[in-house]
């Protein structure tokens, strides 16, 4: 698929864009189009390609609605990026017609803090109308810097504050469970996120209802907002804990697509939530940002977006 | 001293909280109790006999029981949350605030044995903040119901209405003090006693000491009118400017902090709308001492004889 511009309407200009944000953005082609959902039909490669691909073309629209806006979490929106790709583009049994429909899947972005990403996603899934990025965290946009689902379709629930979005997820899992539905309930977590107390409590009580369709994705990119989790307070073994905690525990690249889709795409284990812990690189697969603390929410000037921009040309 | 003008037989609210409950769930079964451990203290063990499944026990985690229910919520239930207030107002304030309000998930919130109904226990038990506290939460309805008819009736319109809601449910005995076929409509006062001198406004637990101080200062001359006010937000607003036009001075009487609560809801109208004299009844900005909650009442003058000198302060005699 070629890096330019497919269908963008409303990516070049808007009232609340300002001249300079615009420029990059045209400059640089980073108007997304809409990808939407590809069906398992079109066989493993092919799905795999529409993932990265779109995963590609999220990026370079996220950090031009960075850029934009002056405000952002760039580094962890970079490395969950793959993950939600992986999710709206190909996993979630979802639809822009049937965001109310009590059996769609659910996914419930808990690092509130990559809404940049959630956002973009969501447009380039066909769930939201990618002119609406342009207007991402300007005066009264929809498009908070934390997703709001009363304004967001998509959105199952307002995050931001860490620590609420497994909870929600067991409670939506467990709503599932009472229904005796198959429908599948996603939660996406912050490793630094795992700090907070409530994700333990949630922990317990997921495994305790043996709530089976309920998957937690945890982005274990290993640095949180001051520094490295394990030089603030360390959460390994990550995997030997969720496991002691009753989950069904997987290990995944989560910039590896394929991967991915094998996980999350697996049937579930009989009585018991999956946790996956995807290893991932805050800021990937930028050279300048990957690994790097200090782009948790440093914004890029205009040298770095297309810097940025250069190293996401080509799949 | 009063002579009483209610019924003296007590009743503890959260039996008509249970029973009503049951009754929802067996119309509707969307309807679900979470819990975190706290089946006893809130009565729901028939509940729990009837509807297995749908009493959801989170165990001791008040933040997640928050964020379970606003899942369910999600997930097309109605969640009634029922935990003691002082432990789910405050350990899930977040999620109060976020999950539910914020979010506007459909799920209700009964905070039981609220106010100094745990006396004996101690400030950390006590639930006198709540009522500040959730106040300041846009898009969140807060109820003190005043006796088991009320809180039947708050717990019905809190299923039917989409929205988060939470309700104070009473353990400490009260009588019933509504009259009969009374009506609760959220939002709205209930005029008890009409007078021309001063309004009462109380709410839960303390409505029937404010009716029996009405009955005293009548024996003084002094025409009260009591107005019971068992939604705190949102407020009645025209109820309490018609007070202050119609009697020319208010009292406030709450079993919580007088800052923040009803007599901060009332006052912040009074003072916008129509300023007069208005008087607090309730616990002042401090941390309440052990004893009985009778005893506490009573120590704070949120009684009978505390709502009469107040009444007499608010009007100069």
């Amino acid at each position: 698929m070629s890096a330019g511009p497919i269908a963008a309407p409303g990516t070049t200009s808007t009232a609340t864009s300002t001249a300079t944000s615009t420029a990059v953005a045209d400059a640089a082609g980073t108007s997304l189009p809409v990808l939407g959902r590809i069906d398992v039909e079109a066989g493993r490669e092919a799905i795999v390609a529409h993932i990265r691909d779109g995963a590609r073309l999220i990026r370079r629209r996220d950090i031009a609605m960075i850029h934009s806006a002056g405000l952002g979490h760039v580094g962890g929106e970079f490395s969950v990026i793959d993950v939600l790709a992986t999710l709206y583009l190909h996993v979630l049994d979802i639809s822009a017609d049937r965001l109310d429909d009590p059996e769609r899947d659910r996914l419930i972005l808990s690092k509130g803090h990559a809404a940049g990403a959630l956002y973009a996603t969501l447009a380039a899934a066909g769930l939201l109308d990618p002119a609406a990025l342009d207007t991402f965290m300007q005066p009264l946009s929809k498009l908070n810097g934390h997703p709001d689902r009363k304004k967001v379709p998509g959105v199952e629930a307002n995050t931001g504050p860490l620590g609420h979005g497994l909870p929600i997820a067991v409670g939506t899992a467990l709503a599932g469970k009472l229904d005796g539905s198959r429908r599948r309930t996603f939660v996406v977590l912050g490793d630094g996120e795992l700090q907070e107390g409530s994700n333990w409590e949630a922990l317990m009580a997921g495994a305790h209802h043996r709530l089976e369709h309920l998957t937690a994705i945890v982005d274990r990119n290993r640095l949180q907002q001051g520094a490295r989790v394990a030089e603030t307070n360390d959460l390994e073994s990550l995997a030997e804990k969720t496991r002691a905690f009753g989950w069904h525990t997987l290990e995944v690249d989560g910039h590896d697509h394929g991967a991915l889709l094998d996980v999350l795409t697996r049937t579930p284990v009989a009585g018991k939530p999956t946790f996956v812990i995807a290893h991932t690189v805050k800021g990937h697969p930028v050279s300048f940002m990957s690994d790097n603390v200090a782009w948790h929410h440093k914004v890029p000037d205009a040298d770095q977006v297309a810097a940025a921009l250069a190293e996401l040309e080509t799949p | 001293m009063s002579t009483g003008t209610t019924d003296q037989v007590l009743h503890d609210c959260r039996d008509a909280y249970a029973a009503t409950l049951i009754e929802l769930a067996q119309a509707d079964p969307r309807v679900v109790a979470v819990v975190n451990d706290s089946v006893g203290s809130s009565k729901l063990g028939e509940f729990r006999n009837r509807f297995p499944d749908r009493l959801i026990n989170v165990g001791i985690a008040e933040q997640d029981m928050v964020g379970v229910a606003a899942g369910l919520a999600n997930g097309g239930k109605i969640p009634f949350v029922s935990a003691a207030s002082c432990f789910l107002t405050a350990r899930a304030l977040e999620q109060i605030k976020v999950d539910a309000a914020y979010s506007n998930h459909n799920l209700k919130l009964c905070g039981m044995s609220p106010g100094m109904a745990y006396g004996e226990l101690g400030p950390t038990h006590h639930s006198i903040e709540d009522l500040a506290w959730l106040r300041a939460i846009p898009n969140l309805t807060v109820i003190v119901p005043s006796d088991p008819d009320e809180t039947a009736q708050a717990i019905r319109w809190a299923a039917s209405h989409p929205g988060p809601v939470f309700v104070r449910v009473s353990r400490m005995g009260v009588p019933e003090v509504n009259p009969t076929g009374y009506r609760f409509e959220a939002g709205r006062a209930a005029l008890l006693r009409d007078g021309t001198d001063v309004t009462i406004i109380a709410n839960g637990t303390v409505v029937a000491p404010a009716l029996d101080a009405a009955h005293d200062l009548a024996d003084l001359g002094i025409q009260a009118r009591v107005l019971s006010m068992p939604t705190v937000k949102p407020l009645d607003v025209d109820a309490v400017v018609a007070a202050a036009r119609e009697t020319g001075a208010i009292v406030t009487v709450e079993e919580a902090l007088t800052t923040g609560g009803l007599g901060g809801a009332v006052a912040e109208t009074v003072v916008q709308h129509h300023p007069v004299p208005v008087r607090f009844v309730g616990v002042p900005d401090v941390f309440a001492p052990t004893g009985s909650a009778r005893w506490l009442l009573e120590h704070f003058r949120i009684s009978p004889g505390g709502i009469v000198d107040a009444a007499r302060l608010a009007l100069g005699r």
